[in-house]
């Protein structure tokens, strides 16, 4: 699995998936939290974050699945999937290490953004006036968010040879996950049970400050879940 | 360690790819696969490497099940998939390395093994560019070096030489023979004289059907009709040469060249001779041919066909 880690992380690195995912994210991010006016935290007033955790969502909606979109079309379509899967590892090694791959590079491109939460900080009047806890849960339900996205952005892509019909089912499948339930449960009797079906009901509760074990073991096996169906995708050349 | 194929059957929906056919292949052997195309060879070899398992049947691995000791077997198993699928956009020492990893060779010995790799399959020169700027022929020992990296016991060629140019396909050959000594190894091809120049054995399938599995020598023997062609200066009366005893069939190649076949066993050529001198007639040339394997290929494919 580690093998697969480390080729899948080099293969960012050396080209320009990695720089691209980067620089757009920080690009996309830092207009929106210090320049545009709409948004912009030095407009606001407050000293908080919000922006980058309520925009965070909706650029990884576009980001993840670019990342992944190729994870496996790609390699079905040359056949280095049977290259790889002729080699002494599992089906959950080829998985977990692309998994593992792609979600580092998320976390890659977020990381820099703690610039962000020291700036805010330090421009509280008086100093230090920012939500550290509430920023912090953001932080962690934004990584977890991105988990689930990446899981997501893999089976898309171990569905189909093509990374365009990859990379527009992945997406679409976060905004689903992401926003989707919520909108629904306007319709049902259940609402509370269908708005906890989805993202979004999870990530507020986490931004909070409040890390709850419900939400975190959520994130968890919804990307395990979906890992799973990848792992049977990816194995049906055996039936 | 030897390959067991037993009883190998796989069906895709409706289509019987591989039928019922049952081989093995010993240490220190080379197997030429031969069938025309779509006849189950790439299939079979999926199979035996454990990309896909049979509808029934089994394939032993020294004596392991490849569908149940799967990664056991991958371990000591070298595959060349057909169409030789590579990471173009990694470079060959790199890609090499990754692969020397994923069978978990040592750290210490790994460098040195990627270096002696290169060097026997003669990739020195390309080891630093990426495989995207590869020639086919290179981009081939790249597929090779990689499922030799770790030293396998069993290796299954998938068409290891389709796309060379003739230099490069003798190389691969003796590159073939050479790592071969002392393993299992099974190739698949198209091309007879391949055949003839390295595999001590052939195993000839057709429709997923098993039809010949012989040694080379064997499979030659056993179609002892000769073939002679005969030259005359100038055309002659082919019904005259045609009533010769022993001729079963005579085709005028171009006037004044005949080809005989005799019956079985027969040898034509002190006939042929007699009648020459006899008729007052210069005979120019006078050579016999055996059958050559590809038309013992044809000829066992073509049975199955019709029947």
């Amino acid at each position: 699995m580690i093998q697969v880690f480390a080729k899948e992380f080099n293969s960012f690195l050396n080209s320009l998936i990695a720089y691209m995912v980067i620089g757009v994210f920080l690009t996309g991010i830092g207009l929106l939290m210090w320049v545009f006016p709409d948004t912009s935290v030095l407009d606001y007033g407050f000293a908080d974050m919000d922006t980058l955790f309520s925009m965070g969502p909706y650029v990884f909606i576009f980001l993840v699945p670019a990342i992944t979109m190729k994870s496996f079309a790609e390699e079905k379509k040359l056949g280095t999937l049977e290259l790889l899967l002729t080699k002494p590892l599992s089906d959950w090694d080829v998985v977990f290490g692309k998994f593992l791959a792609a979600f580092a590079l998320v976390l890659l491109a977020l990381a820099p953004t703690c610039i962000y939460y020291m700036s805010v900080y330090k421009l509280g009047n008086p100093v230090g006036n920012i939500d550290s806890a509430g920023v912090w849960g953001s932080y962690i339900g934004l990584a977890l968010l991105a988990m689930v996205f990446c899981a997501i952005g893999l089976l898309a892509s171990s569905l189909t040879t093509n990374q365009i019909v990859s990379f527009i089912l992945a997406a679409f499948l976060c905004f689903l996950i992401y926003t989707g339930f919520d909108s629904l449960a306007a319709f049902g009797n259940n609402a509370l049970l269908i708005k906890q079906l989805g993202i979004l009901y999870h990530y507020d509760s986490l931004s909070k400050g409040l890390i709850d074990s419900r939400d975190v073991i959520y994130f968890v096996s919804i990307t395990a879940f979906i890992l799973m169906i990848t792992k049977t995708v990816i194995g049906s050349r055996q039936w | 360690m030897s390959l067991q194929v037993s009883n190998l059957t796989k069906i895709y929906g409706q289509q019987k790819a591989v039928n019922n056919i049952s081989f093995e292949v010993l240490p220190g052997e080379i197997v030429g696969f031969l069938g025309p195309n779509g006849a189950g060879k790439s299939t079979t070899m999926k199979i035996s490497t454990g990309y896909m398992p049979p509808t029934s049947g089994q394939v032993l691995v020294n004596g392991l099940d490849v569908a149940t000791h799967s990664i056991q077997v991958r371990k000591v198993m070298g595959y060349l998939p057909e169409h030789n699928p590579l990471y173009l956009d990694m470079y060959v020492h790199e890609y090499l390395h990754f692969v020397g990893k994923v069978f978990e060779l040592p750290s210490r010995e790994l460098k040195s093994r990627v270096g002696e790799i290169i060097s026997l399959c003669g990739l020195d020169r390309e080891q630093n560019k990426k495989i995207e700027q590869l020639s086919k022929g290179y981009r081939q020992r790249v597929g090779l070096a990689q499922a030799l990296i770790h030293n396998p016991q069993v290796l299954v060629l998938d068409e290891p030489t389709t796309g060379l140019d003739p230099n490069q396909i003798l190389e691969i050959r003796k590159l073939i023979k050479e790592i071969s000594t002392e393993k299992t190894v099974i190739f698949s091809t198209h091309i007879m004289q391949e055949v003839q120049a390295i595999c001590h054995r052939v195993i000839v399938i057709n429709q997923g059907e098993l039809v010949a599995d012989a040694p080379v020598a064997d499979l030659l023997k056993s179609q002892p009709q000769v073939q002679i062609i005969v030259e005359f200066d100038k055309p002659i009366d082919e019904q005259k040469l045609a009533a010769l005893t022993g001729v079963q069939q005579l085709v005028v190649v171009s006037p004044g060249i005949y080809k005989l076949t005799a019956i079985q066993g027969a040898d034509l050529r002190p006939e042929v001779f007699r009648f020459a001198t006899e008729n007052n007639l210069s005979l120019v040339g006078l050579k016999q041919e055996q059958l050559s394997l590809e038309e013992i290929f044809r000829s066992l494919t073509a049975k199955t066909l019709q029947a």
